[in-house]
């Protein structure tokens, strides 16, 4: 990790800024579900290494779990040309991470320096990364330094920037969002780690949007249904938060958001997608499998199914597909 | 001797000041449940004690606010420690309304693969984690690695914060 860490220090001046524009052309958000034929492609990329006989992730293999989980994911095995394809030249890459379960359960810091050396490979200036969360405690939970220095990635929170005064709506959603979100970034890749809920049942792609606003708990009535799907289908969020590698290398399938190591779960797993929603069902029926693997009820029997995905997908909402019909998961 | 009614009044306000101070004062003598570095062998106070109350305790917790929100959790106080310089724990110390709340939420958690254990009221501990509850305090400690003498090492910090309840 020492090299990747240092990596991410020094490439301030290393990176080769591309002249084309990204070819792969994210949705923006936007999916046509007016296309009867239309499915939302998911990868779940596994490495069954990746934890050793002692629980202790082996951070090397890191990396090439990412570039298993994008080359799949963009039929390209070589991860920088892959990478181009994926984000657009020139602009600010915000990387929205979720340390809120503390050390125990947060996004990896493995993942993290992956993602921004292969931004950075790909052409995206160091000051043009912004690592980000809620605050420094939720950052430095996943291992993180806060930086605020443009010549390197930049790590900071939205304690740092502070909230827009204004708020947007949609539906039961009226919220105050991060400056990172609406000022910095002019795309986001999400980075959430798979955990229970205690009251939304599964958090994952669109819950950890809560790590945006500023009062999110405001949004936790009636299992957060509408409100995750509301939230993330306010255009700020709908559009800006384009693609989401989320981090299932270990999770929690009982007693989150927190940290219980008793319920502690290693799926070595990356699960990417462009759609949210697709993103979450898939992780969601992941942890209904390892519930049901420990004999524990099915989110519905516990009183907390996730139905925001659902909603996210109706007509209201159209961020996504939920119905398996319509995904085409990819397990590698 | 007579006393007029201005002078009883002032002698009543008098005891309601001096009352009041006592009472005051009491408030301010509230127990500090973490123990300081070396005060339970091989711990060292790692952090600040970082205190939420409960309108803000989503802060700390996220969702997980709201179960001890409704088990009428009055504060939240929190602080790492670190065991022989290597493993590393949080503990958490709630303070609720009543002790039917602090049984709330620990029987929250009791599950077929808990070890109970002596601590305070009732107490269960897992490998890498022990909960207790004393009068209206839940007490969770939690390592955030598994080491082969992570339990024990916690049993002894739950001890110690015990002690200090």
């Amino acid at each position: 990790m020492k090299d990747r860490r240092e990596f991410l220090k020094t490439a301030a001046t290393g990176a080769v800024l591309l002249g084309s524009q990204s070819k792969f052309s994210l949705a923006a958000g936007m999916l046509d579900q007016h296309a009867e034929s239309a499915k939302s492609k998911v990868v779940i990329a596994r490495d069954a290494a990746l934890h050793n006989a002692g629980g202790q992730l082996d951070e090397k293999r890191v990396i090439a779990l990412l570039d298993k989980a994008i080359a799949a994911y963009t039929g390209n095995d070589h991860p920088v040309e892959a990478w181009k394809h994926l984000v657009p030249v020139g602009k600010t890459i915000g990387l929205k991470t979720n340390g809120l379960g503390g050390k125990g359960i947060s996004t990896h810091l493995a993942l993290v320096l992956a993602v921004c050396e292969r931004l950075q490979q790909a052409g995206v200036k160091p000051g043009n990364i912004v690592v980000w969360d809620r605050n420094a405690r939720d950052l430095e939970a996943c291992g993180l330094t806060i930086n605020t220095d443009p010549s390197k990635v930049r790590v900071f929170g939205s304690d740092v920037s502070g909230y827009e005064d204004q708020a947007q709506s949609f539906g039961t959603a009226s919220v105050h969002f991060s400056k990172i979100l609406t000022r910095e970034c002019d795309m986001v890749i999400g980075l959430p780690i798979l955990k229970d809920h205690s009251m939304a049942g599964v958090t994952f792609a669109m819950k950890n949007m809560y790590g945006v606003v500023q009062k999110p708990q405001e949004l936790h009535a009636s299992g957060c249904n509408p409100s995750v799907a509301d939230l993330n289908a306010i255009p700020t969020v709908r559009e800006k938060v384009r693609f989401t590698i989320g981090d299932a290398m270990a999770s929690v399938y009982d007693g989150g958001p927190g940290f219980h190591p008793e319920r502690l779960w290693q799926p070595n797993a990356l699960i990417v997608g462009e759609d949210r929603v697709a993103v979450d069902h898939t992780a969601w029926q992941m942890l209904e499998r390892k519930r049901a693997e420990e004999g524990m009820p099915t989110f519905e029997a516990a009183g907390r199914p996730p139905r925001y995905i659902a909603t996210a997908a109706d007509a209201a909402h159209k961020l996504g597909f939920d119905d398996p019909a319509r995904i085409h998961l990819h397990e590698v | 001797m007579k006393f007029s009614l201005k002078s009883w009044m002032f002698g009543a306000l008098l005891i309601a000041v001096v009352a009041g101070a006592a009472v005051s004062g009491c408030k301010k003598s509230k127990v500090n449940p973490f123990p300081g570095s070396g005060a339970v062998s091989g711990w060292e106070k790692s952090s600040e004690t970082r205190v939420f109350a409960a309108k803000d305790l989503w802060q700390y917790i996220d969702g997980d606010a709201e179960q001890y929100i409704s088990a009428g959790v009055v504060s939240t106080s929190t602080s790492d420690y670190k065991f022989q310089g290597q493993l590393e724990a949080v503990v958490d110390v709630h303070t609720m309304g009543d002790a039917a709340g602090a049984r709330k939420i620990l029987e929250t958690g009791l599950s077929k693969d808990a070890k109970i254990v002596q601590l305070g009221d009732q107490g269960i501990a897992f490998a890498q984690s022990v909960t207790f509850r004393k009068g209206a305090s839940l007490v969770r400690i939690v390592a955030y690695e598994s080491t082969p003498d992570a339990q024990q090492a916690l049993l002894a910090l739950a001890h110690g914060v015990e002690a200090k309840l």
